[in-house]
């Protein structure tokens, strides 16, 4: 049986209480008022002399539908005048986004981990496969996270059906209607599927088939250890095949729900698959660091190094499909060259350069010329080097999803951010070393377990 | 060099592989095992050094690289440049996204290949060649371990035979 330290759990205590802190002064120093914005907008206008920034800024930020005012004034100075007030109220929402947006990335990214290392102990189960048995419990481990983090996700997006926070800007009065200064055509016609009533309803469907599976799964897995008949294994084999049918369905449908949905106007039918790679790859790359950590504690004894060989192959592969698709997503959208289209990846290059190319050498060049090697696959510290890279990396690309439609150009990896990704640490630890002591690391009732423990590649 | 060959024929891959652990313990050394497909760690049993393929492989995918980025570049930018959907053609890089798809694939298939190719010539293989093995029992069902005699006959003869031998014979080679 695992003990969960008390070390541990202090240092899971401290990253949530420093997260909450950061959380609270990113909430804290966001502007109260349009008013706050223009003067900030006023120094900094005289600091720079120059009205170009502006007009600039203005005009890139075109798409969006909460903004679309134009003065039909002739008077230029007018003109100008109601653009900077325009300008102004934009910047105050994205500042006003900002703190939302730092709990949503590190929020979604924690449950998109979370989410994926559940299929994959479901594929596991399906394919019957023999070399995973035991890293079974691990994975039940990290899954414990599911719950809470899925909770907070739920209440997350329901606060922002409830308009507390204001990042879906489909969700905004007025758009679907004709009269509205608000209208937009291509929301209304989208409106239904992108109805705030279906959408809450689809994301409580979607949290709620996860946990139950993912409860009577692990109830199944218990149940197996005292057991010398199949009766369990063969239940826990029947309920993964039906988790993954309506896992492939709603891991796609939640993309488009929650993040694709963000940018209205663009949509791209790779998505899903797209946001699968990049949490498949984070996935295997936590089984794998949760793994080294209890051996390095001297937990899990007969994980041999032909395990950590097979975790860093799929952080290999899964990382050479991410990019795949990564890339696949935006050729067509670049050799294709529609307007509609190709705002997605304008943005992003202008605004985000650094994270948007810097996930390459992160998720594609890094892990591929550090795991190639065989036998670097089997030493803990290279997966562990490679994984921190491949996580930080899968991170900025979850960052680079949501922040351009939120915040637009007024994003920072400051306070707010890290303060969002250390709470979400902090409460991975606690709930999956939790889940871990509850039961022995061995799942010992498995017909499979010889097979894994003697699996040697 | 001895002239004489004892050959111990086997019908399970795994009573092989114990065979093998066993003769290496008593300080025999194995000249060459034939076997109908690959039979896993049979490599490290008998002590060869590990495969330098791997190199190989990633030399040949850097060089598939290198032909594939020439290659665009030859075709689409300097020979024959053509307008094709208003994307640039001045230089290479500003088109590269289009390429991926040729530097992946050339890059693939010259590791695949050479690879292929390095393996059979390592392997002395190539067409025409008459086969090599001793028995053509081992092309379907059985397993077959060569070890050269060195006055040892009886001494290996009834070790092979403990180690679940179906069938042993002594060769006298010319």
């Amino acid at each position: 049986m695992y003990q969960f330290s008390g070390k541990l759990k202090k240092l899971a205590l401290a990253l949530m209480a420093l997260g909450i802190i950061g959380i609270a002064i990113g909430f804290i120093s966001s502007p109260s008022s349009i008013d706050e914005v223009k003067e900030e907008l006023h120094n900094a206008h005289n600091a720079h002399g120059s009205h170009d920034a502006h007009t600039a800024v203005v005009t890139n930020h075109g798409e969006e539908a909460h903004h679309e005012k134009s003065s039909h004034s002739s008077d230029k100075t007018h003109v100008e005048e109601s653009a900077y007030d325009t300008h102004a109220e934009h910047l105050y929402h994205q500042q006003k986004n900002r703190p939302w947006s730092a709990i949503y990335v590190a929020l979604f990214f924690f449950v998109g981990i979370t989410l994926l290392v559940l299929a994959f102990n479901a594929i596991q189960r399906v394919a019957q496969a023999g070399w995973s048995i035991v890293l079974f419990r691990v994975m039940e481990g990290i899954t414990g996270n599911l719950l809470p983090v899925t909770i907070l996700l739920l209440v997350f997006l329901l606060l922002g059906s409830a308009h507390v926070h204001h990042l879906f800007v489909w969700m905004e009065p007025g758009t679907v209607d004709p009269l509205s200064d608000n209208y937009d055509a291509i929301i209304a016609g989208k409106s239904w599927w992108l109805n705030v009533p279906g959408w809450s309803i689809r994301a409580i469907v979607y949290v709620a088939g996860w946990n139950v599976y993912r409860h009577l799964s692990r109830k199944a897995s218990l149940a197996e250890d005292n057991e010398t008949n199949l009766v369990s294994y063969k239940k826990n084999f029947k309920m993964s095949v039906a988790f993954l049918a309506f896992f492939l369905f709603t891991e796609s449908m939640m993309s488009w729900d929650w993040i694709m949905s963000l940018d209205p106007h663009w949509f791209s039918t790779l998505f899903g698959w797209y946001v699968l790679a990049t949490f498949m790859v984070s996935a295997v790359t936590v089984i794998a660091m949760v793994t080294v950590y209890l051996q390095s504690k001297g937990y899990l004894e007969f994980v041999n190094d032909s395990h950590i060989h097979d975790l860093a192959k799929f952080m290999f592969g899964f990382s050479i499909f991410w990019t795949y698709l990564w890339f696949s997503q935006f050729m067509l959208i670049w050799y294709a060259d529609m307007p509609e289209e190709t705002t997605y990846f304008v943005q992003r290059f202008e605004e985000y350069k650094l994270p948007f190319l810097g996930m390459i050498p992160m998720n594609f060049v890094f892990p591929i010329l550090l795991l190639i090697n065989s036998d670097y696959k089997r030493i803990p510290h290279f997966v562990i080097g490679a994984g921190v890279v491949v996580l930080l990396g899968h991170y900025l690309d979850v960052f680079v999803m949501i922040m351009p439609a939120t915040v637009g150009g007024e994003w920072f990896i400051g306070v707010p951010e890290i303060g969002a990704v250390l709470f979400f640490i902090g409460l991975f630890i606690y709930t999956t070393f939790t889940t871990l002591a509850k039961a022995p690391l061995l799942a010992k009732g498995n017909p499979f377990l010889h097979e894994s423990e003697t699996f040697h590649y | 060099m001895s002239n004489k060959v004892i050959h111990a024929l086997y019908n399970d891959d795994d009573i092989l592989m114990d065979a093998v652990k066993t003769v290496k313990a008593a300080d025999h050394h194995i000249d060459e095992v034939f076997t109908p497909f690959p039979v896993h760690g049979l490599d490290k049993a008998m002590g060869l050094a590990p495969t330098k393929i791997a190199i190989t492989a990633f030399l040949y995918g850097i060089t598939g690289l290198s032909f594939a980025i020439w290659m665009t570049n030859y075709m689409m930018i300097e020979d024959w440049p053509q307008d094709i959907g208003g994307k640039p053609n001045f230089s290479w890089f500003t088109n590269m996204p289009a390429f991926v798809p040729i530097l992946f694939e050339l890059t693939i298939f010259f590791a695949a290949h050479l690879m292929v190719i390095t393996f059979y010539m390592r392997s002395r293989i190539w067409p025409f060649k008459s086969a090599e093995n001793p028995d053509v029992r081992t092309t379907d069902d059985h397993f077959l371990m060569e070890i050269s005699i060195h006055d040892n006959e009886k001494e290996l003869k009834s070790l092979l035979k403990e180690t679940g031998a179906v069938e042993i014979k002594v060769i006298e080679n010319k």
